[in-house]
C-alpha cells in the first residue's frame, strides 16, 4: 500500500530519481574529513533558520517592545535562554566554519576553472552571513547592540554620495527608533535568509555540477556521499553541536545588557568578535580618513577575494604561482585579521576604564532584571524608564556628578573611584543612621573630615557643645544620649531600621520627649517637633525623611536649615542646578530607600 | 538494483550501519533547535491570567450614569492588564449595563458566545444583535431567534453595588462556542 503511493507520488514529482542524484553523488577517493566544512556550514544554517523562526515567535520589534520581549523570552519563557543561546553562538560558529570552508576551498583549489562562479556565490553567501550577524546584533535592543551598530551606521553614512541617504534608508529615519528595528528585523528574518537560500541553491546545484574536487592522491576506493560522506558530516555537525551546547550553557544563553539608552554612555560597547579586527583597524585611520579604512580597503581585499580565481591562472613553467599568491594572500588576511583582533583584545585588557564600563554595564544589565521582574512589571514605556527611575542606579551617578565635589560616600565619590581633593562636607553614607549620628556627638569624629572636618563648622557651636558638654555626660546622660540618636534615627524612617524602629518603639518614644526637652540641650540650636524662631541649627522634626532629605538639597540656606549659616552647598532645587525627579532619585538613594527583589522570591524562582 | 551483484554479507552490513547511524545521528541533530523551540512555542499553554478563572471586581460606573428605564448602557471596562511582559492599566473589555431595580443592575458580557463578536445594542429592537452571524438576544442576554447560531446566551457578570452607588462588575471572559459557560483563565 505504501509502496503504492510512493509510487504515486513519485510517477508526478520524480522524487526517487532526485534523491538518487542527491545521495549517490561520486566521491572520488573515498570519503574524508576535508569534505565536511559546507555540510557543516548548511547544518548551522538549519540551526539559525528552525531557532530563528522559534524567536520570531516571540520577538517584538519596536523601541519599547525589543528588549522587553528579548528579556521576555530570556528570563520567562520555557527554555527561552537555551533557545536564544543557540541562535547566538551557532551564528558564532557559522563564521568559524566560513573561515574553515573557504580555507579549504583554497587549500584544494577548489575555487579554480570552471568553478569560479560556485566560488563567488561562496563568497556572497559569506558576506549575506555578516550580514546577518550585523542586523541581528541589533535586534535585542540593548545598550551592546545599539551602540555597536550606531558605529556601523554611521559608517554607511561616510559612502561617497549616497552616505546620508543610505543611512536613512537603513536607520529608517534620522535617528535610531522603531523603524530601525523594523527594517532589520525585515533584513535579519527577511530578505537576507531569502537571498542566502537563493544563493546556497545555486552554490550547492553548481557544487554538484562540476562535481568534489577531491585531494589527490586518492587514499582509498570511491564511496559515494550517502552513506559514508554523510556520516563524516553528521560527525563533524554534531562536534559543531556539541562546540555550540557547551558556550550555551557554560553563559546560560546569549548576554542581554541593559536597555538601550540613547542618553547613557556605553564604553564597554565593542563589535561581535569576528568584526572587531574591521574597529581596531578603524583606529589606524584620523578624522577625515576613516572612508580608507571602513570602505575603500575592506572593499578593495573583499575584490581581490573575488579575483583570487583569475590570479589562479598565473603559472610559469608549469608552477601554479598564482594558486600559492592567493594562498599567501589569505594567510595575509587572516592573520592581519588575527593581529588587529590581538591588538583590539590587548588594548582593552590594559584599560581600566573599560574594565569599569565593562562591570557596570554587567550591573545594570542585572539591576535591570531585577526591576523588570518587580510586581510592578514593566511600563508600556519600556524598561529603559526602570533603570532612569532607579535611586539604586541614578543615585550614585548624580552624586558623584553633584554631590562629591565636597561630600563622599564612603570615603569614594559614589561610583566607587577615589576623589584627589579632600572632602569639605561629611561622608554620606549610612545617613541619618544610629551609627552616622552617633559620630556627631562624638567630640573625636565630628571634627574629622567624616563630618565637619573640612567645614567652617568644624569650630563651631555644635562642635563646642560636644567637645564640652557630652564629653561630661555621666554614665545616666550617656545612655539617655543613645535613646536620643534612636528617636532622631527614627525621624528619618529608614527602611532598613523599619523592623528595628518598630522593634525599639518604647525606646524611640523616650528618646524623642529627651530630645525635645531643655536638659538635653539640643533644642538650644535645633527646633524639634514645634516650631522656634530663634533656632540657628538644622530643623530636627523628620530629620533624614523624605520631605527633610529633598528640602535641604533644594536649598540649605533655607530657614529651617542652616539659614544664612550655610557653608558652600549650593541651593540644588532653587538655583535650578537639578530638577525635582533627580533629587527624589538622590535622595532616595541616600536613605537606602529603593526596590530590592525578595530572597526568598529569588530562590524559588 | 535487483539484478546487480549482491554485496558480500559483510559490507552490507557495514553499510546498513552506516545508514543507521546516519539517520540517528541526523534526528539527534535535528532535535536540539527543534526541541529548544518547542518550549517556547507551547510557553502560552501553561500560563493563566492568575485569577483562577474566578474573574475581577472592577468598578465601571455609578448607579447615576444608568437611565431608569431598564434601556441597556454600553460601559468599558479598565483595569490592570498583563500583556506578556507589560503591565498596565488598558482597557480589557466591555459591559452591557441595564438597570432591573432601584438599586439592581444586570451585567452583561459584550462578546457573542457564538464567536466572539462585538455585540450591538439594536434600539429599535430594544434586544442585542450580533452584527457578524445575526444571532438575536434578549435584554437578559437569553438566545431569542431560533436560528441563531450561537450555542447559548449572552454571559452574565456579577454585579456588585459598593459605597450605594458605584457599580463593580467581577469581570471575565468566557470560551465562545460552548453550550456551557467556561470562563477563560
Amino acid at each position: 500500500m505504501i509502496k503504492k503511493i510512493f509510487g504515486w507520488f513519485d510517477d508526478r514529482t520524480g522524487v526517487k530519481k532526485l534523491a538518487h542524484e542527491a545521495l549517490y553523488e561520486k566521491v572520488p577517493g573515498g570519503a574524508r574529513w576535508r569534505y565536511v566544512w559546507g555540510s557543516t556550514l548548511t547544518f548551522a544554517l538549519t540551526i539559525q533558520f528552525i531557532t530563528g523562526i522559534f524567536l520570531w515567535l516571540a520577538y517584538s520589534p519596536g523601541s519599547q517592545t525589543a528588549w522587553e520581549s528579548v528579556h521576555y523570552i530570556q528570563h520567562e519563557m520555557w527554555g527561552g535562554w537555551f533557545l536564544r543561546g543557540l541562535h547566538h553562538f551557532t551564528a558564532q560558529s557559522m563564521t568559524v566554519l566560513l573561515v574553515l570552508h573557504l580555507m579549504q576551498v583554497l587549500l584544494d583549489g577548489a575555487y579554480k576553472a570552471p568553478r569560479e562562479i560556485n566560488f563567488w556565490t561562496g563568497l556572497i553567501l559569506l558576506l549575506l552571513v555578516l550580514g546577518m550577524s550585523l542586523t541581528g546584533y541589533l535586534l535585542p535592543w540593548d545598550q551592546k547592540g545599539y551602540w555597536a551598530t550606531k558605529v556601523a551606521t554611521n559608517i554607511a553614512a561616510i559612502t561617497p554620495f549616497i552616505g546620508q541617504d543610505l543611512q536613512r534608508i537603513v536607520v529608517g529615519g534620522a535617528d535610531y527608533g522603531h523603524h530601525t528595528l523594523t527594517r532589520f528585523f525585515a533584513l535579519h528574518a527577511g530578505v537576507l535568509p531569502a537571498g542566502i537560500v537563493a544563493v546556497i541553491v545555486g552554490h550547492i546545484y553548481l557544487f554538484r555540477k562540476h562535481g568534489i574536487t577531491a585531494k589527490t592522491p586518492y587514499k582509498k576506493r570511491d564511496a559515494t556521499f550517502w552513506p559514508d560522506q554523510v556520516l563524516m558530516d553528521a560527525v563533524a555537525c554534531l562536534a559543531v553541536l556539541a562546540a555550540v551546547l557547551f558556550f550555551v550553557i557554560k553563559f546560560h544563553g546569549a548576554e542581554l545588557t541593559a536597555p538601550a539608552d540613547p542618553s547613557e554612555p556605553f564604553s564597554a560597547a565593542r563589535p561581535e568578535w569576528y568584526f572587531l579586527f574591521l574597529f581596531q583597524f578603524l583606529k589606524y585611520f584620523p578624522g577625515g580618513t576613516e572612508i580608507w579604512g571602513a570602505i575603500i580597503i575592506p572593499t578593495i581585499l573583499v575584490g581581490v577575494l573575488f579575483a583570487m580565481p583569475f590570479i589562479a591562472k598565473w603559472e610559469r613553467n608549469g608552477r601554479k604561482l598564482g594558486h600559492f599568491a592567493n594562498l599567501i594572500i589569505i594567510c595575509g588576511l587572516l592573520s592581519g585579521a588575527a593581529l588587529l583582533t590581538y591588538l583590539a583584545k590587548a588594548e582593552d585588557a590594559k584599560n581600566p576604564e573599560y574594565h569599569l564600563a565593562v562591570k557596570e554595564a554587567e550591573a545594570n544589565a542585572e539591576r535591570v532584571k531585577e526591576l523588570a521582574e518587580a510586581p510592578p512589571g514593566i511600563p508600556i514605556t519600556g524598561a529603559v524608564m526602570l533603570l532612569r527611575n532607579d535611586p539604586k542606579t541614578q543615585g550614585p551617578k548624580l552624586f558623584a556628578k553633584n554631590c562629591a565635589s565636597c561630600h563622599r560616600y564612603g570615603g569614594h565619590d559614589g561610583l566607587g573611584q577615589p576623589v584627589k581633593d579632600a572632602a569639605s562636607g561629611p561622608d554620606l553614607k549610612d545617613f541619618a543612621t544610629r551609627a552616622w549620628l552617633a559620630g556627631w556627638v562624638d567630640p573625636e569624629k565630628i571634627v574629622s573630615a567624616h563630618y565637619f572636618g573640612g567645614t567652617k563648622f568644624k569650630d563651631g557651636k555644635m562642635v563646642k557643645f560636644v567637645q564640652k558638654k557630652v564629653t561630661k555626660f555621666s554614665d545616666e546622660e550617656k545612655a539617655q544620649l543613645q535613646q536620643a540618636i534612636a528617636a532622631l534615627s527614627a525621624e528619618a524612617e529608614l527602611p532598613a531600621q523599619k523592623t528595628l524602629d518598630a522593634k525599639e518603639a518604647d525606646l524611640i518614644a523616650t528618646g524623642r520627649t529627651l530630645l525635645a526637652s531643655e536638659d538635653m540641650g539640643c533644642t538650644d540650636c535645633h527646633q524639634f517637633r514645634k516650631p522656634d524662631e530663634s533656632a540657628s541649627a538644622p530643623d530636627l522634626t523628620g530629620y533624614g525623611s523624605r520631605a527633610w532629605l529633598t528640602a535641604i538639597i533644594a536649598n540649605p540656606a533655607h530657614d529651617r536649615f542652616y539659614g544664612g549659616n550655610n557653608d558652600r552647598m549650593p541651593a540644588f532645587a532653587d538655583q535650578g542646578i537639578l530638577d525635582a525627579q533627580s533629587i527624589a532619585l538622590l535622595t532616595d538613594w541616600l536613605r537606602g530607600d529603593w526596590y530590592e527583589p525578595d530572597p526568598a522570591t529569588t530562590a524559588k524562582k | 538494483m535487483s539484478d546487480s551483484q549482491p554485496p558480500p554479507e559483510n559490507q552490507d552490513r557495514r553499510s546498513f550501519c552506516k545508514q543507521a547511524a546516519c539517520i540517528g545521528l541526523g534526528a539527534g541533530l535535528g532535535l536540539i533547535p527543534v526541541g529548544a523551540g518547542l518550549g517556547v512555542l507551547f510557553d502560552p499553554v501553561h500560563r493563566s491570567d492568575g485569577k483562577g478563572g474566578k474573574g475581577l471586581a472592577i468598578r465601571v460606573t455609578t448607579l447615576n450614569a444608568l437611565p431608569n428605564d431598564g434601556v441597556p448602557r454600553k460601559f468599558p471596562v479598565v483595569a490592570e492588564k498583563v500583556d506578556a511582559w507589560n503591565k498596565s492599566i488598558a482597557p480589557v473589555g466591555a459591559v452591557y449595563l441595564r438597570r432591573t431595580g432601584e438599586k439592581q443592575v444586570e451585567a452583561l458580557n459584550v462578546v457573542c458566545p457564538h464567536a466572539g463578536c462585538f455585540v450591538d445594542y439594536a434600539a429599535d429592537k430594544n434586544a442585542y444583535l450580533c452584527p457578524c452571524h445575526d444571532s438575536l438576544f434578549s435584554l437578559n442576554g437569553a438566545v431569542q431567534n431560533p436560528n441563531s447560531p450561537s450555542p447559548r446566551g449572552m454571559d452574565t457578570l456579577v454585579v456588585e453595588i459598593r459605597e450605594e452607588t458605584e457599580i463593580w462588575v467581577v469581570f471575565q471572559n468566557f470560551r465562545a462556542g460552548t453550550h456551557e459557560k467556561i470562563p477563560v483563565s
